[in-house]
């Protein structure tokens, strides 16, 4: 991860900011400039979501790509937030026993997520935990 | 189609851990046995497309159809040589546009090729490429990776439809038992579904033997106008449609969790243009990236209806001898998944059973699907096969 690309992302890890078409009442995270079903009819305003939300469907991943495998096994959730737009998560504070399923209620939460190496860039963003 | 094309030639190299073989000793072996089964020299070629999803990664080479053309006598030639790129649906659109290329009347001989060196990399290094077909900072920063945004479908397939962890083995014991008539297959040999349930847990409900290997290897089809083709070879096969179809690529902006609408709609498109419905197919070649896709492919190709792709390979229907078998040549699974090659591979072996020289042969094969889906799918293409020519 390059110093630019985390920084464009920064709003959208730290606050759940997206989109919502006002012509569809459809709501998007991250934001989006152009609503994908009303192209060019379409109304696109900001909007910031409660950080509220439902589980869709979760894994516990044991296999993971760079950073992350130091974390497994974690749990990997789709999420639907409270307004509509769906993001995929970690669940963090899950009482791995247990877990999370299709259903249950979560809530954002702002966490640590990597460091890079000693000298990488220390990279927040926002996970999901049980309500 | 403005004008018919048919295949008229196909080669590979064995798929598997190629350790002292290169990216280029590869896709020449591929490409010099495509043109020996079609008959075809290097002088007649007017083009040719290469799928090819991270050669910058797995072996810091960009710029691969030059290469490609360059080794294969063709740049000499002058020959025009496009890489296209669509994760693991790369050769899949490498087909695609050389129909298409043929198709318009722009070219006559087009050779399509595929082909990926993964085993350069270790396990990490190929599992972080292979995240690149997913999105980069939206799914992989989330936490997901490939396998895990698979087992996400496959989790709620299970708990929506009843779908059975025995019923996930079940895919992956029968394209073993394919296989073990392949002589290019990866894996040869045959497995239990007991197996497939000892071997670690990758995302669960995903285990070990439920993802397709990491994989070197090339595939190489030759395709002319249909008018010209039996004077190249007596058995060409037909092109009866080669369809496309695009979808978010993140899986939680999909309509359904448990559907792939790009292989939906592809097919539909695909079933349309050449008359055939999902009952006339004969086999299916298809995109079992893991377990759960070949599940979740039966369904949307429209050989079972939704929920029950589980059962439907469970129950033999997808077998050899079943209603309709698919990947009699073993699947991504068993044949090996070198990403970028597998969509030709899949072409080169749909043709093989419609010549009737297959090693695992449906028989009385005549008419065969393909489908070839990129990441977790955000591309797939689908295509119809026959060995006659229809109109």
């Amino acid at each position: 991860m390059t110093a630019p690309r985390f920084w464009r992302n920064i709003e959208q890890r730290y606050r759940l900011v997206g989109t919502e078409c006002k012509t569809c009442n459809t709501a998007y995270f991250p934001p989006r400039n152009l609503c994908p079903d009303c192209r060019r009819d379409g109304d696109v305003v900001e909007k910031e979501f409660s950080g509220e939300g439902e589980v869709v469907s979760a894994t516990v991943v044991h296999d993971a790509v760079g950073d992350y495998e130091s974390e497994t096994p974690y749990t990997l959730a789709i999420v639907e937030l409270d307004g509509g737009a769906r993001l995929t998560t970690q669940i963090v504070d899950d009482g791995r026993e247990e877990g999370v399923e299709q259903g249950d209620r979560v809530e954002a939460c702002f966490r640590r997520v990597s460091d890079q190496g000693d000298e990488g860039i220390v990279q927040y963003g926002t996970r999901f935990k049980p309500v | 189609m403005l004008r018919d094309v048919a295949i008229v030639g196909v080669g590979q190299t064995a798929f598997g851990e190629h350790w002292d073989r290169s990216f280029r000793d590869l896709f020449v072996t591929a490409g010099v046995r495509a043109l020996e089964d079609a008959g075809v020299g290097g002088d007649e070629i007017d083009a040719m497309y290469g799928g090819n999803m991270s050669a910058g990664q797995f072996i810091n080479q960009e710029h691969v159809a030059a290469l490609i053309a360059d080794y294969a006598g063709l740049a000499s030639e002058r020959v025009p040589a496009t890489r296209v790129e669509a994760a693991d649906a790369s050769g899949g659109l490498a087909f695609r546009q050389s129909v298409l290329d043929v198709a318009s009347g722009a070219s006559d001989v087009v050779v399509a090729s595929g082909v990926e060196k993964m085993t350069d990399l270790g396990s990490d290094e190929t599992n972080d490429a292979l995240a690149g077909s997913a999105d980069r900072e939206w799914e992989v920063f989330g936490g997901g990776n490939v396998a895990a945004l698979y087992a996400l479908m496959a989790r709620t397939h299970m708990d929506r439809y009843g779908t059975t962890r025995r019923e996930l083995s079940q895919v992956a014991v029968k394209n073993h038992e394919n296989a073990a008539k392949n002589e290019y297959a990866q894996y040869q040999n045959e497995i239990s579904a007991e197996l497939v349930e000892s071997t670690p847990y990758v995302s669960e409900p995903l285990r070990a033997f439920d993802c397709s290997p990491a994989s070197d290897g090339a595939a190489a089809v030759v395709v002319v106008p249909a008018e010209e083709a039996t004077e190249y070879v007596e058995d060409p096969v037909y092109v009866e449609a080669t369809e496309q179809a695009s979808d978010s690529l993140t899986v939680h902006d999909r309509r359904d969790v448990t559907t792939l609408d790009a292989t939906k709609k592809a097919a539909e498109r695909a079933y349309d243009e050449s008359g055939v419905t999902p009952g006339d197919v004969d086999l299916a070649e298809i995109h079992d990236s893991y377990t759960v896709a070949e599940i979740l492919a039966v369904e949307d190709l429209g050989f079972t209806e939704k929920g029950n792709g589980g059962e439907f390979v469970a129950e033999g229907r997808a077998s050899v001898d079943g209603e309709t078998p698919t990947n009699p040549s073993g699947g991504l699974k068993a044949c090996g998944h070198p990403l970028g090659a597998t969509g030709v591979r899949q072409i080169a072996d749909a043709t093989r059973q419609l010549r009737g020289e297959a090693g695992t042969q449906v028989e009385d094969a005549s008419v065969a699907v393909t489908q070839n889906v990129g990441g977790t799918g955000g591309t797939a293409v689908v295509n119809v096969l026959s060995d006659r020519r229809s109109s």
